[in-house]
């Protein structure tokens, strides 16, 4: 036992700078979000909350907390029922070239966020359609999309078909099969492309950026908070953000997976 | 018997292999019906165009007189047991059987009451709240029934339904299909690719082989006296051998064959080459006594092997060294290398089609 222990000491330590690395920008971005002086730079002082006070109070930043839920929200929803449409169609037809389609489907996902974000801005400029919420929704959109459409997909199979195909054996007409059977069994699978979805939008920047103007998101203001200058404000705003994406990830996690450990 | 399905020269072709090719057969109001064939021979096809899962290339499928080629599995007088079951996993065993019922909008005290019914049927009637992960591949096999009887089809369509039991259970289910079939007297076509589970079951079975037909007919008929020589060769073990036709006297040919000159019921033309099966059981080690008997000659053996009702002997003919099997009696035994005198019925040496 001993001996075993001791075998592991290099492992935990290791384990240990690891997850220090990994997790040290978050504490000390935390930690002086409670700084009681004006720069967020060691020594500690406090603990106040006295910059969340000054968030809360900052009508921007609570107009861009508004419009990055709204955006989030909007883009997910829209992402889950497009990629939801998509994997049903391919998998339950055969359609001449569906591997084309979909390898076009998740294509999107190897590019990077700032080609997509360019993209979209030339194409929006030569179509006409101005800088906003709306063009930032529509970005989200293409993000996600392919992460919706892969994750809804997989959950597709050869079984679920047979069970699709049992429900119209015994009489059930296409939107029943689908209130019944479809969504009720992809419902995990549509949970978790919708919060996975929502994490990303809610954080995504670039794109961002790109195409608001007046209205922006949380990242965007975030990022012109930065320009003026280092203020345990803008650490206070950061910390709302990351406790939003944790909650998001354990209700993730307590939706889709403690309901599969429960069946 | 009234017809309860027609099949009216259905064709299925997949691009351009055919899958059917213009399969005639009716079954009658309460038959049990058995598709039997190798896979790839298109039961399993011919039961999807019954379901109305793949729709026919051409011709025609009549249930209870309607023509339903065409209607989609929901508006069909048919419901399945599908292979794998497909019971609905985020429904409760109760809520499965009371599927096919909600969506006939049948009332809530009506379908609690019939879905009680069924669940006894089938020996379930204390699982109804149990979730369907719950229970044993046997259960799950009963819920199937009863999920797929509780509708009251016309004609419930059986897709390989035992085919994941293990031999006990599937014998021991086969028994209870049998017996809740005669108990509800709804017709059954049931598809297997397990010809002794066809003829312990059915009243009707029809051999299938590349998309075609070879035989149609009762369990006793089909395998005593096959019609084609695919038809012998599926349906159990058999000796099959060739002959020429020397002439024909009314119901009767003689046929020259390695065994002798043999007189064969059926019809043949004088100089054509016939195919011919005996089966193993049929043939008798002892020639001597009984008269109506037609010798063979002597059979060498060369293996034997003990089954608990026979001995299975295998072994040449001596004259012609074509080989044969034939099945001895628990108490006859015989050892490698020994002649044994074999005979036949006449009626046993069946006269096949190509």
């Amino acid at each position: 036992m001993m001996r075993r222990a001791f075998k592991n000491i290099p492992a935990v330590v290791y384990v240990a700078l690891v997850y220090l690395f990994i997790f040290m920008p978050v504490a000390v971005l935390v930690l002086f979000s409670f700084q009681d002086s004006l720069l967020p730079i060691p020594p500690f002082q406090g603990p106040s909350l006295r910059w969340y006070q000054a968030v809360f109070s900052d009508f921007r930043i609570m107009g861009a907390l508004g419009n990055s839920l709204m955006v989030a929200v909007v883009s997910s929803a829209l992402s889950c029922l497009l990629g939801f449409l998509a994997a049903y169609g391919l998998a339950r037809y055969t359609i001449r070239g569906s591997g084309v389609v979909q390898w076009l489907m998740v294509a999107p996902l190897s590019v990077s966020y700032l080609i997509i974000g360019m993209g979209l801005l030339i194409t929006f400029k030569t179509m006409g359609i101005p800088k906003s919420l709306i063009a930032v929704i529509i970005g989200h959109v293409v993000i996600n999309l392919p992460l919706a459409f892969a994750i809804i997909y997989s959950q597709m199979g050869e079984h679920q078909a047979n069970l699709e195909r049992a429900a119209r054996d015994l009489g059930a007409a296409e939107w029943q099969v689908l209130v019944l059977i479809t969504l009720p069994l992809l419902w995990p699978a549509l949970l978790a492309s919708f919060f996975l979805s929502f994490t990303l939008s809610w954080d995504e920047f670039i794109i961002a950026l790109l195409v608001s103007r007046f209205d922006v998101t949380l990242p965007v203001e975030i990022w012109s908070l930065l320009r003026s200058g280092l203020n345990p404000k803008t650490n206070a705003v950061g910390s709302l953000v990351f406790i939003v994406s944790i909650i998001l990830v354990f209700v993730t996690e307590f939706l889709v997976f403690g309901r599969r450990k429960s069946q | 018997m009234k017809p309860m399905v027609e099949i009216k020269g259905v064709s299925k072709r997949y691009g351009k292999t055919t899958a059917l090719s213009e399969i005639n057969l009716t079954i009658d109001e309460g038959q049990f019906f058995a598709l039997v064939g190798p896979s790839g021979s298109g039961k399993t096809t011919l039961l999807h165009i019954l379901g109305g899962f793949v729709e026919p290339s051409s011709g025609q499928v009549r249930i209870a007189g309607q023509d339903v080629s065409y209607l989609p599995p929901a508006r069909r007088p048919t419901t399945s047991m599908f292979q794998d079951y497909a019971l609905f996993p985020h429904m409760s065993v109760g809520s499965n059987v009371g599927f096919g019922l909600l969506m006939r909008k049948v009332p809530k005290p009506e379908r609690v009451d019939r879905v009680a019914k069924a669940l006894d049927m089938v020996g379930l009637s204390d699982m109804s709240t149990r979730r369907v992960h719950q229970l044993s591949g046997g259960q799950q096999q009963r819920v199937a029934l009863a999920r797929a009887l509780v509708v009251a089809p016309k004609v419930l369509l059986l897709d390989e339904p035992l085919g994941a039991l293990d031999l006990n259970l599937r014998r021991q289910m086969q028994q209870e299909l049998l017996h809740i079939q005669k108990k509800v007297g709804t017709t059954f076509v049931h598809v297997t690719h397990d010809q002794e589970e066809a003829m312990s079951i059915a009243d009707v079975i029809a051999v299938m082989n590349n998309g075609h037909l070879e035989d149609i007919g009762p369990p006793a008929r089909v395998y005593m006296k096959p019609k084609t020589l695919f038809s012998a060769t599926f349906m159990g073990e058999s000796n099959m051998f060739e002959g020429k036709v020397i002439q024909r006297t009314g119901e009767h040919i003689e046929v020259e064959t390695v065994f002798g000159r043999l007189q064969v019921s059926g019809a043949a033309e004088p100089g054509a080459t016939v195919h011919l099966s005996i089966r193993p059981e049929q043939i008798k080690a002892e020639a001597g006594g009984m008269r109506q008997l037609v010798a063979l000659g002597k059979l060498k053996v060369e293996e034997v092997s003990f089954f608990g009702t026979h001995r299975r002997c295998q072994g040449r003919h001596a004259t012609s060294n074509h080989p044969l099997i034939l099945r001895l009696p628990q108490n006859q035994p015989a050892a490698a290398g020994e002649e044994i005198a074999i005979a036949v019925q006449r009626d046993d040496i069946v006269l096949l089609a190509q």
